[in-house]
């Protein structure tokens, strides 16, 4: 079995089997709370046999982002089983190919301070995972996309989990360890020191 | 060694802590630190910091699980800190606790740092029992608190606290002034040794008469850190150099001065002769150094944990959870998140 984690909108988590099939599915759609609700929806769905541990690697906002991975990570441990990460739109875009999307569409999320995140696919590869066909990037809100756009605001751990299932058929990695953060740190360097005296 | 076999998990700012303790017994404790990430920042950057952590996780785990020589299955709890510290920080290591023991199906406590703070203490196997009550002083770059402690699992009292920067934190700020890299704590020091501490005389934050009525033990560094930046000035605009050592000097007289200060008076007004120290800034040898040396003149027992326990670390998280265990605390259910601002009082997070 697969164990899915993602907290790059919400918090989901989900069990399913190697070929996809859902067994436990838990979520809170609130966009804040992931480190509350975490181990209440982990307990939940959690149960011997699981030999995967998915982890959604975003785009999402990085305080509640890293809480998923992190908790992905340390079941992992625990067991003694890989962690498989994966972007997190790839799971929206399942979803969408799975409604009969056709063509080029946009996967579209929220990243907060007027910009969203935006990854653009078209139908899947031969592994049946989503085709990314250009980076997952950055834009201001209102920015005109030149294709259909799926905006999503919930992400399924389900869906997840069975993009990661033909990953780990076909033998392939989707992302690396590193959180799709999009942003460096909001820090500047520090120039010399304010004069104080009036 | 016997005792519960706990591993504690600590996030709270820049160290990512992973301690393991058998009871009272230390038997691993595990740091990795992104200081060096924050150098050229001139302080702790609250999201550099949770990246640091991500990453750091899972490796430290598994090193400390190793120096330990144990495996996760052997483990009784796991312990994480809750607060107070850095919030997208404190979270990384929350969900790790709790992947982990759900996981392992194993007991969760979510613990007060800085109550974890007084924990290390009892690990110090070469030191004769904790005995309480006690005033304990934890300063560190991101708290300065003075505690009365009258049972570690289950009565702390607040006494004060910084009102404005952490003593740690004003060394930074003070070092980045006379052009000194960070952390400033060790930099000022290597400053000041050749400096006399009675060069200039630096304010001493909310030490006033007026001040002592309402902030008896509190503390404020940031009008000295004011003071200091504006004592520059006026040398240079005078074309006098900067007598660097004895600027330094002067300036963590006026900080140990108030520490030792304040910790001294909770204990004679409170009637406890016993002083406990924690927090990275006990690392500063001069602040011992006077700390043991006006308690001794007023029959004040100090006790400093080993440094490595002084710095934030898992296993005072491990041993403090190891402690309520012992007491026949149950474990904490998974609701609790990370409170940036957890009151002391809040020894165990979320008890069932
Ligand atoms: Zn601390």
């Amino acid at each position: 079995m697969i164990l899915a984690v993602d907290t790059s909108l919400g918090t989901a988590v989900a069990v399913t089997g190697l070929d996809g099939r859902v067994v436990a599915e838990a979520s809170s759609p609130d966009p804040l709370g992931h480190a509350e609700v975490i181990g209440d929806l982990l307990a939940r769905v959690a149960r011997p046999g699981i030999a995967y541990a998915v982890a959604g690697m975003g785009p999402g906002p990085f305080t509640g982002l890293r809480i998923g991975i992190a908790a992905a990570r340390a079941f992992a441990l625990g067991r003694g089983i890989p962690v498989v990460p994966v972007p997190s739109h790839y799971a929206a875009a399942l979803a969408a190919l799975d409604d009969g999307i056709e063509g080029t569409f946009a996967i579209v999320t929220d990243a907060r301070r007027r910009e969203i995140a935006v990854s653009v696919f078209d139908g899947t590869d031969a592994d049946g995972i989503p085709n990314l066909v250009q980076p997952t990037r950055l834009e201001k809100q209102g920015t005109p996309l030149e294709v259909p756009v799926i905006e999503t605001g919930r992400l399924s751990a389900a869906d997840l989990a069975r993009v990661a299932a033909r990953a780990i058929a076909a033998g392939r990695t989707l992302a690396d360890g590193e959180p799709l953060y999009l942003r460096s740190p909001d820090v500047v360097q520090p120039g010399a020191p304010k004069r104080v005296s009036g | 060694m016997s005792g519960p076999l706990v591993l504690g998990i600590e996030t709270s700012c820049d160290e990512t802590g992973i301690g393991i303790v058998r009871g009272r017994t230390l038997l691993s404790n595990t740091i990795a630190s992104s200081m060096d990430e924050h150098a050229r920042y001139g302080g702790v950057v609250p999201e550099v910091a949770a990246r640091a952590h991500l990453e750091a996780l899972q490796p430290s785990i598994e090193r400390a699980l190793d120096e330990a020589q144990v495996r996760l299955d052997d483990l009784d709890a796991v312990a994480v800190t809750s607060g107070p510290g850095l919030a997208g920080a404190l979270m990384v290591g929350v969900g790790a606790a709790k992947g982990l023991a759900v996981s392992l199906g194993k007991p969760l406590y979510a613990v007060n740092h800085l109550v974890g703070h007084i924990a290390a203490d009892i690990l110090d196997a070469d030191a004769p029992p904790l005995e309480y009550p006690t005033i304990a002083l934890l300063v560190s770059g991101g708290h300065t608190s003075l505690l009365h402690v009258r049972d570690l699992t289950t009565d702390v009292e607040l006494l004060g606290e910084t009102v404005d920067d952490a003593a740690g934190e004003a060394f930074d700020k003070v070092a980045r002034i006379l052009g000194l890299p960070y952390p400033g704590g060790p930099q000022i020091d290597r400053a000041a040794a050749d400096g006399d501490p009675k060069a200039i005389r630096f304010p001493r934050g909310l030490s006033k008469a007026s001040d002592l009525v309402k902030h008896r033990y509190d503390f404020s560094f940031s009008g000295l850190k004011t003071a200091v930046a504006r004592w520059i000035e006026r040398a240079e605009a005078e074309g006098v150099e900067v007598p660097v050592a004895d600027v330094a000097a002067s300036f963590r007289e006026a900080v140990v001065d108030v520490l030792a200060t304040k910790a001294l008076a909770a204990c004679a007004d409170l009637g406890v002769p016993r002083l406990l120290l924690g927090g990275g800034v006990i690392a500063n040898r001069r602040l011992r150094e006077v700390v043991i040396e006006r308690a001794e003149a007023a029959g004040v027992s100090v006790r400093i944990p080993p440094l490595s326990l002084c710095t934030d670390n898992g296993a005072m998280i491990a041993a403090l959870a190891a402690e309520l265990i012992m007491s026949g605390r149950g474990p904490s259910t998974f609701a609790f998140g990370a409170d940036s601002t957890l009151p002391v009082t809040e020894i165990q997070v979320s008890p069932a």
